[in-house]
């Protein structure tokens, strides 16, 4: 695949060393071009990409508020669209809290209304720019300052709240998942999301050094083996149509993905056990 | 002052504040070895090394993801 | 062109004339024939405008930010409940400096649930940086929203208004309205087009970016040397507008105060009600006025000194209550000049207001049983 050289997120933003967000944006926006209008919602991104007086955006860019991205970009689009620019991309950054959470709402409406817009969820599992406190996309046994593991508790009791299935049952024409350590792979369904006609939305797994513990060279080698070991799935939904995108030659067991990071390291046999079992629940469904 | 509602009318300006001063780790890349694969220019969070794999210090943070996915280990850490 | 219509109905009119781009709203009792009135012009290609119907008023005036942030004129809706959902992001507009022009029904907030009157609602959104515009009636609701556009699209100003019409008492009577041509329309309000900020792939720039305790105060210091500027330029546009229209506004209407001793300070629809008083008194010979506020914010101090400086007393009818401290009007206007005001209360949730209320409230004024008293109008005791 011919990947576009022109960088449209500059240097100098205020990331953690070795963010996973930045990577995915700067992919993302490879593939749309120039000719796009970037909404943010609050979180990480939006902070440290835009510290007035400076921007790292090489494109239009707008925040408004933490939970509203999807329905901001819903008035841009049609903002454009009463211009007669119909052919510029209208993309929607949030994090997974932004989405799952506190925007769900807006996401929803937007939508099913069906405006032309791509909303690319970058989930990092947790609250990251709060400090890492739970959000409805935290792994069921992950460790966050607001599901901490002690005596009564081994963390997060719940599993990941499924976004992208969510979007799916609203009949969007183009939903994936993706992973930025599969950088065609999600490039690729960048590119479809731009050329649906309508809403697409693309679930982009993204590890944080900083939320998840574990040291910012293994950023990509983390999101790897969260899909390696069946964790996370490489997906597409087009026009309804279910299709795995890439599938581990050989599934690794998930301890190796639990046991490199800092949030799962407190877990008992018995709940690395569960997690097991979780997915090879899933995978057997998916045959991965 | 600053502008009417804090716009930020120079596209890019970030590139004006230096992130490298956060580095304690540096990396240097032996490019003799280098096959030319992308990925440290893929995988970089700054997207401070460029086609010809110059690396823009001015900017690297020294997260040491690209020495991590060199897949021939052209890439080396050193400390600052 | 003479329309029997209601202020909901007037309001729609003069959306149609201002043709903004994109209308992003949500129903909500007595706003909704404004959405409806719309959303027909829209369908019946008499309005050239995105129409979005968005899941919620929070989503309506946030659909408004990012197309007024793109740089095209923009209009919403909304009352009571759903402008305090908007409550956030009503901050996040005026801040982005986004003239938006918003209709607001003015109803009681909840709870306990009330569809009826009272104007809690937009006043309690008195410190979000929008102007408030109070229409008397269905005339004013019209000829409010077509320059409020010109207004908040003034360069010096570029804030959002709102314009306030109070629930039922006007979105839902109708009476005669004088509906302007389009040309005359099309030569007072010219084309919107944003210097300061907007989303374009041939200009990018960053709207809404994160600012340090080094920039964030000047930003808002802007915003109030904005709204101090903004009345000079209402008096500016209110001329212009009367020389193209005919029809004369200020800041403030002064209402045979010249010579009052007495004088009533109101907002809204019970300003007719309170003018029919003092034309009956007047002609018994009590020389009492009404100062009605039309510019909530930006607060019209000296309009208002101007007017009562003379007078013995002054009464300030508030339908919003801000607890344990009386009517956020009586308190302003306590609070910017030394003016003997006694404080009313009245029809808060649609309670209704007689010009027997008025005349007892004349009275209660004239004749103070203790300075500055703040008196609930026709509240019932327990027996």
């Amino acid at each position: 695949m011919e990947i576009p050289e022109e960088e449209f997120l500059a240097p100098g933003h205020r990331a953690c060393a070795g963010c996973g967000a930045t990577i995915g944006v700067r992919l993302a926006l490879k593939m749309l071009g120039e000719n796009t209008v970037a909404v943010s919602a609050t979180g990480c991104l939006e902070v440290i990409t835009t510290p007035y007086p400076e921007t790292a955006w090489k494109i239009p860019w707008i925040h408004v508020a933490f939970e509203n991205a999807a329905a901001v970009a819903s008035g841009v689009e049609r903002a454009l669209k009463s211009q007669g620019k119909d052919d510029v991309n209208v993309v929607a950054f949030a994090g997974d809290g932004g989405t799952a959470d506190i925007g769900l709402q807006a996401l929803s409406g937007a939508m099913e209304r069906g405006h032309n817009i791509i909303y690319i969820c970058y989930d990092n599992e947790a609250y990251m720019n709060t400090g890492v406190q739970r959000s409805g996309a935290t792994p069921y046994g992950a460790s966050t300052t607001t599901s901490p593991y002690g005596k009564e508790s081994f963390g997060e009791d719940k599993p990941k709240k499924n976004i992208p299935m969510i979007m799916a049952a609203h009949g969007v024409p183009y939903v994936a998942t993706a992973s930025i350590s599969y950088p065609e792979d999600f490039m690729k369904k960048v590119k479809k999301a731009k050329e649906t006609d309508g809403p697409a939305y693309i679930h982009l797994h993204q590890p944080c050094t900083t939320g998840w513990g574990y040291d910012p060279s293994k950023t990509i080698e983390l999101g790897r083996l969260a899909v390696e070991t069946g964790s996370w799935i490489l997906y597409e939904i087009v026009d309804g149509e279910f299709k795995v995108t890439y599938r581990p030659m050989q599934r690794k067991p998930v301890n190796v993905y639990l046991e490199s990071q800092k949030r799962f390291k407190h877990l008992a046999d018995e709940e690395k056990e569960r997690i097991q079992n979780y997915v090879d629940q899933i995978c057997a469904e998916l045959k991965i | 002052m600053t502008s009417i509602g804090a716009t930020v009318k120079e596209p890019g300006s970030s590139k004006h504040y230096k992130t490298g001063s956060w580095r304690t780790f540096k990396p240097i890349l032996d490019k003799d070895k280098c096959i030319d694969c992308e990925n440290c220019i893929l995988f970089c969070p700054e997207g401070c090394i460029n086609k010809d794999y110059d690396i823009d210090y001015d900017y690297c943070k020294g997260c040491g993801i690209c020495a991590e996915e060199c897949p021939v280990k052209a890439i080396k850490m050193e400390r600052e | 062109m003479i329309k029997v219509i209601s202020a909901n109905r007037a309001l729609a009119e003069a959306v149609k004339l201002a043709k903004p781009q994109v209308i992003p709203v949500y129903p909500i009792t007595p706003q909704t024939s404004i959405s409806e009135y719309l959303a027909s012009f829209v369908a019946d290609g008499d309005l050239k405008a995105e129409y979005i119907r968005v899941e919620s008023e929070h989503s309506a005036i946030s659909a408004a930010v990012g197309a007024s942030g793109t740089g095209v004129r923009t209009f919403t809706a909304t009352s009571s409940q759903g402008l305090a959902l908007m409550h956030e992001i009503l901050f996040a507009a005026a801040g982005l400096r986004n003239p938006i022009v918003m209709g607001n029904a003015n109803r009681a907030l909840s709870a306990p649930l009330s569809i009826w009157n009272d104007q809690q609602d937009s006043i309690s959104q008195r410190d979000s940086g929008w102007m408030q515009f109070f229409a008397e009636n269905a005339q004013e609701a019209l000829d409010f929203i077509i320059q409020a556009y010109k207004i908040s699209e003034n360069k010096d100003v570029l804030l959002p208004s709102m314009v306030c019409v109070d629930g039922f008492i006007l979105t839902h009577t109708v009476e005669p309205v004088n509906i302007p041509h389009q040309e005359d329309v099309d030569k007072f309000l010219p084309t919107y087009q944003p210097k300061h900020a907007y989303l374009d792939p041939k200009d990018p720039m960053s709207l809404g970016t994160f600012t340090d305790p080094d920039y964030y105060m000047e930003a808002r210091y802007d915003m109030e040397v904005a709204m101090e500027k903004a009345k000079d330029v209402i008096r500016k546009v209110n001329k212009e507008f009367e020389e193209v229209f005919g029809r004369k506004y200020d800041l403030v209407e002064n209402y045979r105060c010249e010579d009052a001793e007495i004088i009533l300070v109101a907002m809204g629809s019970i300003c007719g009600t309170i003018k029919a008083v003092i034309d009956s008194l007047r002609e018994k010979g009590e020389k009492v006025g009404l100062l009605k506020i039309i510019a909530f914010r930006p607060f019209p101090q000296e309009d208002i000194y101007q007017a009562v400086q003379n007078a013995q007393r002054i009464a300030v009818l508030d339908k919003n209550i801000s607890f344990s401290i009386g009517g956020v009007l009586h308190n302003e206007i306590k609070a910017k000049m030394d003016v003997d005001a006694s404080g009313f209360i009245l029809g808060l949730g649609g309670r209704d207001v007689s010009p027997e209320d008025i005349i007892n409230i004349i009275k209660e004024t004239r004749n103070p049983t203790e300075p500055d008293k703040i008196t609930w109008v026709g509240i019932k005791e327990e027996e």
